[in-house]
């Protein structure tokens, strides 16, 4: 049995949709009759690819300026629901995605699944997956509001694949008022260097953590990612420690990644860095710790020094 | 300035949790303590004060039993007072069933300036702070990674996908701060002995003026279905290295055609 029609919230740029709202896209179709999708902006830069993945329609919101996302999408989106009736909203687990769903949750009067990396349709009603206890255990939770059910998910959840589907509709909806809710503006916008491969797609991660010992001792993690094309990353605590920026966390609150191989150096493996990359296909771990729990998820484990293993691997991998 | 600062009292972090069987929500049986995710709001909030050339920092936190260890110490840390909010009937509560209740707690008080951290380490749903924000009718901006107030008017940096935006609002205003941002200041032996005698305000439902049917676990409207281990890893291979560990990488690597 499936669901009449998802609404998608969906995500991109002037380059097209983001990966999560494909992957979310994917999944949507094999759950409902109809995909469409709500996009708070570049509407029409990403029709073509939405349709591809399975969206019919692209309901693109005009005039959001420089307003926040969350507060206006979520005002036009209640209009938009009562009009279009979808069985259940799609949003991904992103900084816009949340502030969408929470406040439509509010307007609507209505819980959020949230955290979720599956969904599945039972006696015509939502239920949806969410792994515990740092991915130990996964819950499944029935939604028993009314419908629309509005749910989120954690990236890297479904596989992207297009179905070979035309370009979807594009029609404008209009922005509604919202109120002194909506009074915050964006004066600027700024993006982070990037170079290298992206921690979101990269065959190979090769992450540190706080068993590197200071701040210095990053440029090993640098250096032996640049050896193997890899991007790196970090856990959370050498970001909090302000080490490296947050664009380079992996787990439960910064990137989740399912790289071919993920090099973890120096990080004891907290439940919050494990959600965020044991799904990685094949882990090394490098720890002095043996009862380091990362160990638990290693195919090859190395008990020692970060400091005398990885300037000999970055030797070894020189002289090849 | 007054600044409130939501804040959660969790279960211990370093001990295992568990799931009541009856409902599926987390077990908060024991002793609860402040979720450190949420150090960084009141320590912010104490910044911005101090910023300010003074101000009051108020604390609020729904919690069962009446619970106040982790408001203590965030009090320790120098805020000034707090309200916790404590009845039976929100066990269970989902996210928009603690918004309610703290928007309402939150409505009396007067405040130019709502605090949370982005997410809590035990829920980390980080729909709480925007979710007060809609129950309020106020602006809000999360994922704030600074936050300088001039003039009534905020100016933060709001952590995006790509980078930040800068992003302006006259107050009042709710703004979640990410962890990390700010060093939270440990309680001084003076401050903590001060904190055992600041006025904590407990309130219930009623006196909220929130009907019970709209919280807890009835008012979240999700019913766990089912609970599953997850399939463990195959346990690997571990080497204690002798000095030539890293030629086992090398092949690793080599057998998985990376180099």
């Amino acid at each position: 049995m499936t669901l009449a029609q998802i609404l998608l919230f969906a995500e991109g740029d002037a380059d097209g949709p983001s990966g999560l709202t494909l992957e979310l896209a994917t999944k949507a179709r094999t759950l409902a009759g109809t995909v469409t999708a709500f996009a708070p902006a570049h509407g029409e830069a990403m029709a073509a690819e939405l349709g591809a993945h399975g969206v019919s329609t692209v309901y693109a919101l005009e005039g959001l300026g420089d307003g926040l996302v969350g507060v206006h999408a979520a005002a036009a989106l209640v209009g938009h629901i009562d009009a279009t009736s979808p069985d259940a909203v799609f949003f991904g687990q992103t900084t816009d995605g949340r502030d969408t769903a929470a406040r439509l949750a509010v307007l609507a009067d209505r819980p959020v699944s949230t955290n979720n990396v599956g969904a599945e349709v039972v006696d015509g009603g939502l239920v949806t997956e969410e792994p515990i206890f740092g991915g130990t255990q996964n819950i499944f939770t029935a939604y028993r509001a009314p419908a629309p059910a509005l749910a989120m998910f954690r990236p890297k959840s479904f596989e992207a694949e297009p179905s070979g589907g035309g370009a979807a509709a594009v029609e404008s909806v209009a922005a509604v008022d919202a109120g002194e809710a909506g009074r915050a503006k964006v004066t600027g916008r700024h993006a982070e260097e990037r170079s290298g491969p992206q921690l979101d797609d990269a065959a190979v991660v090769v992450s540190g953590g706080r068993g590197l010992g200071q701040p210095e001792a990053y440029s090993m993690v640098d250096e032996l990612a640049g050896l193997l094309g890899a991007a790196s990353g970090a856990s959370r605590a050498i970001v909090d420690a302000g080490w490296v920026p947050y664009a380079k966390q992996v787990g439960q609150t910064g990137k989740v990644v399912k790289p071919s191989v993920y090099i973890a150096c120096g990080i004891s493996g907290a439940t919050q860095h494990l959600v965020g990359m044991k799904g990685s296909k094949n882990i090394v771990a490098i720890n002095k710790d043996p009862e380091a729990p990362i160990f638990g998820v290693a195919d090859l484990g190395i008990v020692g020094d970060v400091h005398k293993v990885m300037p000999a691997l970055i030797e070894a991998l020189k002289s090849r | 300035m007054k600044v409130v600062v939501c804040v959660k009292q969790i279960p211990d972090p370093a001990i295992p949790g568990e799931l009541v069987p009856e409902t599926g929500t987390l077990n908060r049986d024991d002793k609860l303590i402040l979720d450190e995710s949420d150090s960084y709001g009141v320590e912010m909030a104490l910044q911005l004060a101090e910023a300010a050339g003074g101000g009051q920092v108020s604390l609020v936190s729904m919690a069962p039993r009446s619970e106040t260890s982790g408001l203590r110490t965030a009090l320790a840390m120098g805020a000034d007072d707090a309200v916790l909010i404590s009845d039976d009937a929100l066990a269970g509560s989902d996210a928009l069933g603690t918004a309610k209740v703290l928007g309402a707690a939150i409505a009396g008080l007067e405040a130019d300036l709502v605090l949370a951290g982005v997410e809590s380490s035990d829920g980390y749903t980080g729909t709480v702070p925007e979710m007060i924000a809609g129950v309020m009718g106020l602006p809000s901006i999360t994922f704030a990674k600074q936050i300088e107030i001039a003039d009534g008017v905020a100016s933060v940096q709001r952590q995006t996908e790509a980078g930040y935006d800068q992003v302006e609002c006259t107050l009042p205003a709710v703004v979640s701060v990410t962890a990390g941002v700010v060093e939270p200041r440990y309680p001084s032996f003076k401050g903590i002995m001060a904190a055992k005698k600041k006025p904590v305000d407990s309130k219930d439902l009623a006196a909220l003026g929130i009907d019970a049917a709209a919280v807890g676990v009835a008012g979240a409207r999700q019913e766990t279905v089912e609970v599953t281990d997850a399939p463990e890893r195959e346990a690997g291979e571990i080497i204690t290295d002798e000095g030539d560990a890293h030629a086992n990488i090398v092949e690793f690597l080599t057998e998985l055609k990376v180099i």
